[in-house]
Formats: structure tokens, C-alpha cells, sequence
């Protein structure tokens, strides 16, 4: 069906099966409960799930297929957060536009960048994009502020011109995001018992969107095209050899997954229309690096994934404070409270970089295949008695063997 | 948006009411909605309220994020009733009484911005989406205040701003939900011009260093056109990258430009950095037009003071408060804070400390959470008290008009908290400002949005 074999399917109805009920997936522990902490099942956070998660797809297409590694992908989700916020700006609220001309304008930058950047391959290729990231932000940041709004960010205001719409509601506010009407930020709540579950409009256009991103990289790595990409990574010099010139290739994979990265800013700014410079820092860069790997590069799910878990340590982790810990720890005798919290509190709140650095080893050092190898070897646990690994994941990683 | 942003807790005891453990799907209309609510953003239900502390606990400014932290919590501290009370027997206004805001208790949610726009959005919107937060205060930067000042503004949640000095953040930017007790670029100016004329005459050839960003253009704006008016002349002004750190460069073409006085808008490290190459190259004993060298740094912060150490001795600059000052409030409030921390509190404390009195206070006069009756109480109010005087939240935008502190690097200090000391108190006629004035045009208030 739609192209795909058996496994590739069930890959995608797994990846939309989990989309689609994240509300309920991610909100695990009741309302009001101590656990209640690590619920992430709201709006902002679910969104930015998907929409890193395409990012990483994007990213993965390049450095999962190719094998060459991008420092400055921050640079095409800044540049389409920036032609949204700009297209919002002037034309319409509708979040439509918004994300094409993010898609078109990423990719055409990326088409630039990476034309000049893919002369070379290696380490400096990484320097390259890392350079002309930092010379993006650095633009942004200052030399660009009439345009990019510099440190403040671009953001909508009450005089935007907006040729097809208004530009202050009745009320004087700046109108919403919306999708032919349907507001961005309208949710409908479910009750369960005292499970409170939230269904956010601007979440499942998102998601909808992310499931078309995830089935095309399907495509991607299954087609001869990405057949001609793994065999870049693979060995070049043969590839050149037979005689194929590998430079269309990787210039493709580059503006596809440039693209993949403006269609990621431009739904960042359709779900909170403010476009800020750090978007294109070299640190955003590295992130989705960590991601990729962190998930497991060049599977296809392994970014999704990387993204969710980093997203869920800077979001969720680095909220808990030492009041949140001695809550915790208040039914210990109040000496060893202190103790345990003074142990904990280096690796909460502000301590939440270091909680990933050591995660990110782990990782690296026992499962190099990312978190994608994690779930095959406990797969294979289970069924040891079985004559033949039948699952989706471990045929891709033994078909493409993760950095 | 009259159906949208909902809150959590809210629909949780409607939903308790109709049946725990039964499945009680909701679709929020509008006529179901208000008829349910109390028709604000995060109404908050029960015996508690949850404020949401933004402040940046990594990156350049984590010491002024850890130092608002220490300031809110003592607020909190405050607002319930534990501790010696601080500032609120000081206070004019005297609703609050130590039992939280409304009777509510106070509860707060920290975050960490790490001084990106983009991080502090995501932040302030989890506590405004999931802990259900009514206010959110906080920041230690211009761009971080207008960004999550314009959130608070589409959400529908107060915004009480932590430390921000740009013009923008109460000019161009400005929005009817959001709030700055700090002062700005153009009182900085005014009132460092006085003393400056002052001290080094009229007769002036000022060279600018500025930070490439907002708050350095605004600041440069404002420095400029207040020391042109005292007859200095501006020689040139340079940009430098916020990233600099070695600002060498820059210094060096400063003694060949024909200037004697250099004004270094940069904050934090920034300033931190060049000052000292400043002093490095021996600005201070160096002569220009026969007469001696000097500089100027327009926004100084104790933390700062303390960076660039020695080389601020007998330096000019501006700050909003300083834990010297005599006023009974500054007293009881640097009291309190050094009990509890052994240290007292910095200008960002200060800040952060008074924001979140002051929305208690606003809170507690309206007789409503209600983000508009919030911004009504708070509009227009006159209080004292508070350490800077007698001060007005101006209406037109929503910024805080007090006396500005004019400081200078003492010469001889006593502990490394004692860096500063107090040349001028400027009274608040002097900075004050018209709404409409040049360097705050452009932008609107708009109409206060209480969400939901």
C-alpha cells in the first residue's frame, strides 16, 4: 500500500499510531499527582515534538544517507522561520503560505550553501555549514535587525500591513495563527477520572504534517535515489569511478533535508509566530546532530525518536527546581533529605545539559546504534526462541549500519 | 480566541463534579465556556495561585537569573506570610497581609530561559499551558522581556518584567499585559548627563563602543542625544559583536580619534571585557584635548562591578537601585535578603522582588486574578516604599517612572560587595519623559487580553 512493503507500513502505522494518541501517551500520570511533573502531554510540547522530529528526519536524510555531516542546519529552520514570520506579517495569518514559502526559501538557501559547501567533503564540509550558520546567525543578530528584528526576534505587531486579513482584531489584539479558520492554538480537553488530556488543533496539523515528512523519507531511502545517496556514504571514490558523478546527489539530499528543516521553522512559527536569531546559533546546529545519533542515524525513526527525548529533557527536566525535590524527598528524615537533594540538584533544572552529556554516553558507548539499537536488542530478548529477527528496525539498521 | 487556551485545573473540578471515574468528554464553545468560568487564562481554583519565575539559570546571565531566583523566592516567602516580611510593612500600599494574594496561598514554577527568545517562549508557554501559571516575571534581557512579553500578550497572562533596560521593552515593543518597574536607556541617559557635564564640563568629544544588539542601539540613542544636548560631540560610534571578547581592537583607534571620553554601552561580560582592556591600555591616565581621559558605562550592575574588579574605581554609570541606599525600604529589604542569603541583593533582585509585590498588590486592590482588572490596578498607580522613592506606573506604557541612581567605582571598597557608591540621586522629574517621545515611538498598548 502507498508504495510500501509490509514492514515499511506497519513502520508508519506504528510512527501515526503514536502521533495520533501522544495526548494520551504523553500525559501518563493523573492531574495534581507528584508525577504529575513529568507529564509533557501540552500543547507547546507536543508541537515541538513533531516538528524537531522533522527537522531530524530532514537532517537524517543528509547525514543517515550520505554520511556528511551538516553543522549549520539551524541556519534552513531560521531562514524559513523568518520568511513565515515575514510572509504572516504581510499577507495572511493563514499558516498555509507561511510554511511554503519557509519550504521554498530554506531550500533556495540551501541550494546556495550547498552548492558551494559540497565542493568539498569531510570534516570540511562540517566547517563550511558550521562557518556559513554563523555567519547566517551573526546576520541575523545584528548586521539584519530591520529585518530579522536582531536580539528581540521577529515578531508580529499591531501595524503589520497583512494584505489579505486584518491587521488588529476588534479587540486590538494581534489576530491568531489559524488554518483556513480553524485557530492554532484551539484545543479540546478530554477528562478521564482526574486524567486531564489535551487535544491541540495547531498539534495535529504538525502531526499531519510530520507523518507526510516521515512517509517521503520512507520513499527517500527505499527509491534509487537513496540507493545512489548510501552509496556515497558507502565508498565515492568507486562510486566516481563507475563513471556516476556523486555531486547532484549529495547538492539533492542537501536542499531536501534544507527543506525538511524550513518546513520544521515554518511550523515553529505557525504554532508561536516569533522568529529569534538563537534558532540559527551553532549550538541549534549540534542539537540535531545529538538527535540524529541520540536516536540512532540513518534509521528512520531513530531522529523522531532523539528529538523527543532531547526536547523532553530541556523542557520537562530542566523545570524541576530544589522546592519540586525536597517535596519529593520530604518523607526521609530531614539529614538524608538534604543529602539526597544536594545529590540530586546538580543534574535537574539548570543541571539538565549535564543529565543529556551523560545520557549522550551512555548511548554512544553502548548502543551506537542510538536508541533505535536499544529497542532492537530488547526485542531480541524476547524472542530469542524465534528463527529469524522479523522486526522492521533491525533490517534497516543491518541494511544501513548507523554511524 | 474566545475558545481556546484553556485551563487545566479548571476543567479538572468540573469534570470531579460530574463524576470521578466517569468518562465526562468536554467541548469547549463559547457560551459553555464562559458559563463554566471565570473567563481568564488560568483562573486560578482552589486555595493556591502559581506564579511562573522565567529567569535564565544558564548562559551569560545565569548570576543575575540565580540572583532573581533568590529575590522571588523570598517574595514568595513574603507574600505567605513566613519570614520578616521585607518590604511589605514599608510598603504604601498595605492590602497584602501575608496570606498569600486573595487568601490564595503562592506557588511558583521556575523555568530557565538560558537568554534566547526562543527558549524563554517555550518556557513561559509550559507554565502557562501545564502548570497553569497566571503571571509570568522574570528575564535579565531586552530581547527575552519583548519576546515573552508578546506570549503573555496572545496568551493572556500578565507579564511583569524582570531586568530590561532597552527602550523597546515599554516604546516600540510595549503591550498592554506586560509591565517594567526597571528603569531604561533614556533615564540612563538623563540622568547621567548632569553629572557628566558636571564633572567633566560641556566641552566633550565622546567615542561610543556599543553592543550590537537592541539594547546597545537604544542605549547609544540615548546617551548620545542626552550628551549632545549638555554640547558634547559625538566623534563616531563603533558596533562590536556581543560575542567579543577581546575588545583590544576597538580600543586601540579610540586615542587617535580626537576623543576624551569614551562610553562603553556594552553589559555584562561585554562590559566586563572592555573596560578592563580599556584600562589595559591606559585610558584613564592617558590625556586627549588637554584634558584627562575618561569613561563612561551607562548601566552598571554590582555583579559587573565585581567582574571588572579594580578597574571601575571613580567610573560613572546609572543603576535602578542599590542596596546602600538609606530609604527605610531598601533597609528592610536588603536586611531580609542578606539574612537569608548572606549577601545582599543586587539591582536585579531588587526588580524581580518589587514586580512580584507589586502584581500581589495589584492583585489584591482589584479583588480579581482577572488579567484586565490586574492591568487596571496597576495603571496609573502610585506607590512609595519600595526603595526608589516615590514612583508611578505610567498608564500611556506601562513603565515605572522613580528616581535613578547616578553611581560611581568607589575608590577605596570595604568588601567585594561594596564596588559602588551613590553620586546623584536624579529625581524622577528629570528623566521623565512624553509618552510619545522619539526614541519610544512606534508601538502600540493595545487592549489588555485576559485569554480564554
Amino acid at each position: 500500500m502507498l508504495g510500501l512493503n509490509k514492514k515499511d507500513m506497519n513502520l508508519l502505522l506504528l510512527v501515526a499510531g503514536l502521533v495520533i494518541f501522544a495526548p494520551f501517551i504523553l500525559n501518563p500520570f493523573p492531574e495534581g499527582s507528584e508525577l504529575a511533573q513529568f507529564n509533557a502531554g501540552y500543547p507547546d510540547l507536543m508541537q515541538r515534538f513533531v516538528i524537531f522530529g522533522i527537522f531530524a528526519i530532514g537532517f537524517n536524510i543528509l547525514f543517515g544517507l550520505t554520511g556528511y555531516l551538516s553543522f549549520g542546519h539551524a541556519a534552513f529552520l531560521g531562514v524559513g522561520s523568518y520568511a513565515g514570520v515575514w510572509m504572516m506579517k504581510l499577507l495572511t495569518m493563514n499558516v498555509v503560505p507561511a510554511i511554503m514559502i519557509s519550504v521554498v526559501v530554506a531550500g533556495l538557501f540551501s541550494l546556495l550553501i550547498g552548492y558551494i559547501s559540497l565542493r568539498r567533503s569531510g570534516i570540511y564540509f562540517s566547517i563550511l555549514t558550521l562557518a556559513f550558520a554563523q555567519m547566517s546567525f551573526a546576520l541575523a543578530y545584528s548586521v539584519l535587525t530591520p529585518l530579522t528584528g536582531g536580539e528581540t526576534g521577529l515578531q508580529l505587531s499591531l501595524n503589520d500591513p497583512r494584505v489579505l486579513g486584518i491587521s488588529a482584531t476588534e479587540t486590538g489584539s494581534i489576530p491568531v495563527t489559524h488554518f483556513f479558520g480553524l485557530e492554532m492554538r484551539d484545543s479540546f480537553e478530554l477528562a478521564l477520572g482526574s486524567w486531564l488530556f489535551t487535544f491541540n488543533a495547531g498539534y495535529y496539523l504538525c502531526a499531519a504534517v510530520m507523518l507526510i515528512a516521515f512517509y517521503l523519507s520512507i520513499r527517500i531511502f527505499r527509491s534509487p535515489f537513496g540507493m545512489m545517496l548510501r552509496a556515497v556514504k558507502s565508498n565515492q571514490q568507486r562510486m566516481k569511478y563507475t563513471g556516476l558523478n556523486p555531486k547532484p546527489y549529495t547538492l539533492a539530499a542537501f536542499v531536501i533535508s534544507g527543506m525538511y528543516a524550513g518546513l520544521a521553522g515554518g511550523l515553529m512559527v505557525s504554532m508561536d509566530p516569533l522568529a529569534g536569531a538563537e534558532r540559527m546559533f551553532w549550538t541549534a546546529s549540534g542539537e540535531v546532530v545529538l538527535m540524529a545519533i541520540l536516536g540512532g542515524a540513518g534509521t528512520l525513526i531513530g531522529p523522531v525518536l532523539g528529538a523527543g527525548l532531547i526536547k523532553y529533557m530541556e523542557n520537562i527536566l530542566s523545570k524541576i527546581n530544589s522546592t519540586i525535590l525536597h517535596e519529593w524527598f520530604a518523607f526521609m528524615p530531614d539529614g538524608i533529605e538534604d543529602v539526597m537533594v544536594t545529590l540530586v540538584y546538580p543534574f535537574i533544572g539548570k543541571g539538565w545539559h549535564l543529565t543529556l552529556g551523560i545520557m549522550f554516553m551512555l548511548v554512544v558507548i553502548f548502543l551506537p546504534g542510538g536508541l533505535v539499537e536499544g529497542g532492537q536488542r530488547i526485542a531480541r530478548l524476547f524472542r530469542r526462541r524465534g528463527a529469524k529477527t522479523d522486526d522492521s528496525g533491525a533490517e534497516q539498521s543491518q541494511n544501513t549500519p548507523a554511524e | 480566541m474566545s475558545k481556546s487556551t484553556l485551563t487545566r485545573r479548571g476543567l479538572l473540578k468540573t469534570s470531579a463534579v460530574a463524576g470521578a471515574g466517569l468518562a465526562t468528554p468536554t467541548v469547549f464553545g463559547g457560551a459553555a465556556w464562559s458559563a463554566g468560568h471565570t473567563g481568564f487564562t488560568n483562573a486560578p481554583e482552589g486555595s493556591t495561585v502559581t506564579l511562573g519565575f522565567n529567569v535564565p539559570q544558564t548562559g551569560p546571565y545565569a548570576d543575575e537569573g540565580a540572583d532573581e531566583l533568590r529575590a522571588y523566592e523570598l517574595a514568595v516567602e513574603h507574600l505567605n506570610g513566613d519570614g520578616d516580611g521585607g518590604m511589605l510593612p514599608t510598603f504604601s500600599s498595605k492590602v497584602l497581609d501575608g496570606t498569600g494574594i486573595m487568601g490564595k496561598k503562592v506557588e511558583y514554577v521556575t523555568g530557565d530561559t538560558q537568554t534566547k527568545s526562543d527558549a524563554a517562549r517555550a518556557s513561559a508557554r509550559s507554565m502557562i499551558e501545564k502548570d497553569g501559571a497566571i503571571m509570568i516575571t522574570g528575564g535579565s534581557s531586552s530581547g527575552v522581556a519583548v519576546a515573552v512579553q508578546a506570549l503573555c500578550q496572545e496568551a493572556g497572562v500578565i507579564f511583569m518584567a524582570g531586568l530590561t533596560h532597552s527602550n523597546d521593552t515599554t516604546g516600540k515593543d510595549k503591550k498592554a499585559n506586560g509591565f517594567r518597574h526597571f528603569f531604561n536607556s533614556y533615564m540612563s541617559g538623563a540622568a547621567l548627563a548632569p553629572v557628566l557635564a558636571a564633572n567633566y564640563g560641556t566641552d566633550r568629544k565622546a567615542y561610543h563602543l556599543t553592543a550590537d544588539y537592541n539594547w546597545g542601539y537604544t542605549t547609544e540613542q540615548a546617551i548620545k542625544e542626552s550628551t549632545e544636548a549638555i554640547g558634547w560631540e559625538t566623534v563616531n560610534t563603533v558596533l562590536t559583536p556581543l560575542t567579543q571578547t577581546d575588545f583590544s581592537s576597538y580600543i586601540a583607534p579610540v586615542l587617535q580619534s580626537g576623543a576624551d571620553v569614551l562610553v562603553l554601552n556594552h553589559y555584562g561580560g561585554n562590559m566586563v571585557n572592555s573596560l578592563t582592556n580599556a584600562v589595559q591600555f591606559g585610558l584613564r591616565e592617558a590625556q586627549a584635548n588637554g584634558k584627562n581621559f575618561e569613561i563612561v558605562v551607562p548601566l552598571y550592575s554590582r555583579l559587573m562591578a565585581k567582574g571588572a574588579g579594580a578597574n571601575v574605581k571613580g567610573i560613572f554609570g546609572s543603576t535602578n537601585w542599590h542596596w546602600s541606599l538609606p530609604d527605610e525600604g531598601s533597609q528592610a529589604f536588603t536586611r531580609s535578603f542578606g539574612t537569608k542569603y548572606g549577601f545582599p541583593p543586587s539591582q536585579a533582585a531588587h526588580t524581580c522582588y518589587v514586580q512580584t509585590l507589586l502584581y500581589a498588590d495589584a492583585v489584591q486592590r482589584a479583588g480579581s486574578f482577572n488579567p484586565c482588572a490586574v492591568v487596571e490596578a496597576l495603571e496609573g498607580f502610585e506607590f512609595d516604599g519600595l526603595g526608589n522613592g516615590p514612583t508611578l506606573y505610567r498608564a500611556e506604557d506601562h513603565q515605572c517612572f522613580k528616581d535613578v541612581l547616578v553611581v560611581k567605582g568607589k575608590e577605596n571598597p570595604t568588601s567585594e560587595f561594596d564596588l559602588l557608591e551613590i553620586v546623584e540621586i536624579t529625581p524622577v522629574e528629570q528623566v521623565t519623559y512624553a509618552p510619545d517621545h522619539p526614541q519610544f515611538a512606534g508601538g502600540a498598548l493595545g487592549t489588555c487580553n485576559p485569554g480564554a
